[in-house]
């Protein structure tokens, strides 16, 4: 098995290329050095105590947590609504109407920025607020939350349900006591994702941010003065930490809720 | 009335519809605005809206406009060539080689990465690839090289490495999605017959992929032609791109209209490559069938 060796050799130097800036991250914010290169100077929190002293980022992370929250919350309804009707119901113009909905998973993120631009600011004379961040962070988080959802509702036993309503429930009761316990965990999960998506998201924010700048808006600033970057740097592993708790957490769920409906698991997330 | 509420296709249009409403009204809407947009024009503070074609006029003649577009499309497809080659034998070995109960794992190790700070990614990938930078620094501790190499940083090679970096798991996951899907009693049945492993990853394996292949390619094209930060951060003068200048149309010169133009030019030419594309792939399938009898 020859082949196998090599490909087995790739595969290790293409995990290295895809972590190398995950590594040099805590790398540079642990480093007690001022400036972003090799040698590394010694080991230090400071970096991580400066973050502390920066009022308008606390102000910047505040913000982001508003949007982030508000958006994971309304794109997951509306991904329940718009999956619920996929996985349950054919209905005429079921593919274009879920071709629209999905299109953002492909569009570029600037069309996005630049057609909200024109409709919210230059055609209805809106101004800029954290709204006009939200209404775009879900259009782009929604078929996220869809494609997390499917999963959850399509592992779904329908003959629960007609249980259900056999023994005399109503269809909202049903709802409320069987399909949503049942398709819960596939709901956190999406809550999870769209709130990492939209913490994480700079285009939309940078085009449509006003006077509040979001988080990642407030780093593409503090990017331009290099005095900065190490708090920058710090401020990154933080973020990474927790992202990456949420999005275990969220796995964690997703796969509860596959084991709850007794289907066998493929795969991870996405 | 009653009646047709009860129907089926009636239930499942009315539980979608306020998801439709939405994207109806925040994408569909806005984008037919970005249209009508492109045909009138900023005359100072105030929006001329008579009907003109000055816009796409302007975008045809100034060669700034035609060089950003030509080289965004450039970029986009030498980054999704890169990201696919390198993405294939990435789900390969995972789909093939690595046990059924690690391969959750395995498509975790490879989202990681993805889900550091978009910006500070990019921020890195200019740390890493810098004069003084990590790969110059290491390169010379190990003594490949005299000088550092320049032609990393500040052009469009550093925006292929960065964008190809970026994209990874999107090419990767959809490959890995239809190699799961193949039947190994198709593989165990080519090699029965006689076949060599090379013959039957060229007739079974690849072939079968092709979706999938396929989908990881139009997954990463799409987005590149229009991200802002990588080429802003790594990609000098000579590595910008058709993005940099919607931007500066829409929030420093105060050009809405030139903007929308630019931006509706970017989609078209993601449309025009991708029908070429699609094309291109008919012809092929028909080729192979009527003249060659692989791809089958």
């Amino acid at each position: 098995m020859k082949s196998g060796r090599f490909l087995t050799l790739f595969v290790w130097v293409y995990l290295l290329f895809l972590y190398l800036p995950v590594i040099l991250l805590p790398l540079f914010a642990f480093n007690t050095g001022k400036i972003i290169a090799f040698p590394l100077k010694g080991f230090g929190f400071q970096w991580f105590y400066e973050l502390a002293k920066i009022e308008a980022l606390h102000t910047a992370v505040w913000t982001s947590l508003k949007i982030a929250i508000i958006t994971s919350v309304l794109a997951t309804i509306l991904g329940m609504f718009a999956s619920r009707a996929a996985t349950r119901f054919s209905f005429p113009g079921k593919g274009p109407i879920m071709g629209l909905i999905m299109v953002p998973l492909v569009l570029p993120e600037i069309i996005v920025a630049v057609s909200l631009i024109v409709v919210l600011i230059k055609v209805m004379g809106l101004g800029l607020s954290i709204w006009t961040i939200i209404l775009g962070h879900v259009l782009i988080c929604v078929p996220f939350s869809i494609a997390i959802l499917n999963g959850a509702f399509r592992s779904l036993d329908k003959s629960l349900e007609e249980a259900s309503v056999d023994l005399g429930e109503t269809k909202w009761t049903t709802f409320r006591l069987i399909t949503l316990p049942l398709v819960m965990p596939g709901i956190i999960s999406s809550l999870l994702i769209s709130f990492v998506i939209s913490l994480d998201e700079f285009i939309i924010a940078f085009f449509l941010t006003g006077s509040e700048p979001t988080l990642s808006v407030y780093i593409w600033g503090m990017l331009r003065f290099p005095g900065r970057i190490p708090a920058v740097m710090a401020l990154g592993t933080i973020m990474l930490i927790v992202s990456l708790l949420l999005l275990t957490a969220s796995e964690y769920f997703r796969r509860r809720g596959l084991r709850r409906s007794g289907v066998q698991d493929v795969g991870g997330f996405i | 009335m009653k009646k047709i509420l009860k129907t089926e296709g009636a239930n499942g249009l009315l539980l979608v519809s306020p998801t439709f409403i939405y994207a109806f009204l925040l994408l569909a809407v806005p984008i037919a605005a970005v249209v009508t947009f492109s045909f009138w024009t900023q005359n100072y503070l105030d929006l001329d809206t008579t009907f003109t074609l000055d816009n796409y006029r302007a975008a045809a003649q100034e060669p700034i406009y035609r060089v950003l577009l030509f080289r965004s499309l450039k970029i986009s497809a030498i980054v999704t060539l890169a990201t696919v080659i390198l993405a294939f034998p990435i789900a390969y070995y995972i789909s093939f080689f690595v046990p059924a109960n690690r391969k959750a794992l395995w498509i975790f190790l490879i989202t990681v990465p993805f889900w550091t700070s978009y910006l500070l990614r990019i921020f890195l990938w200019k740390v890493i690839l810098g004069y003084n930078g990590v790969l110059n620094s290491g390169l010379k501790g190990l003594g490949l090289i005299d000088e550092p190499l320049t032609f990393i940083l500040y052009n469009m090679n550093a925006v292929v490495i960065t964008l190809a970096h970026a994209w990874a798991p999107f090419a990767i996951l959809p490959i890995y999605v239809v190699l799961e899907k193949i039947d190994r009693s198709l593989l165990e049945a080519s090699y029965d017959l006689g076949e060599s492993r090379l013959i039957t990853f060229m007739r079974v394996t690849l072939p079968l992929a092709l979706p999938g292949i396929l989908a990881a390619a139009v997954i990463v094209f799409i987005p590149t032609i229009g991200d802002y930060v990588t080429p802003k951060l790594v990609g000098g003068p000579s590595g910008l791109m058709i993005s940099n200048m919607i931007q500066l149309q829409f929030l420093k010169a105060n050009n809405a209209p030139l903007g929308a133009t630019l931006a509706i030019l970017a989609m078209l030419a993601v449309v025009v490559t991708l029908a070429l594309l699609w094309i291109f792939g008919k012809l092929l399938t028909w080729f192979n069938r009527n003249y060659f009898g692989i791809l089958r």
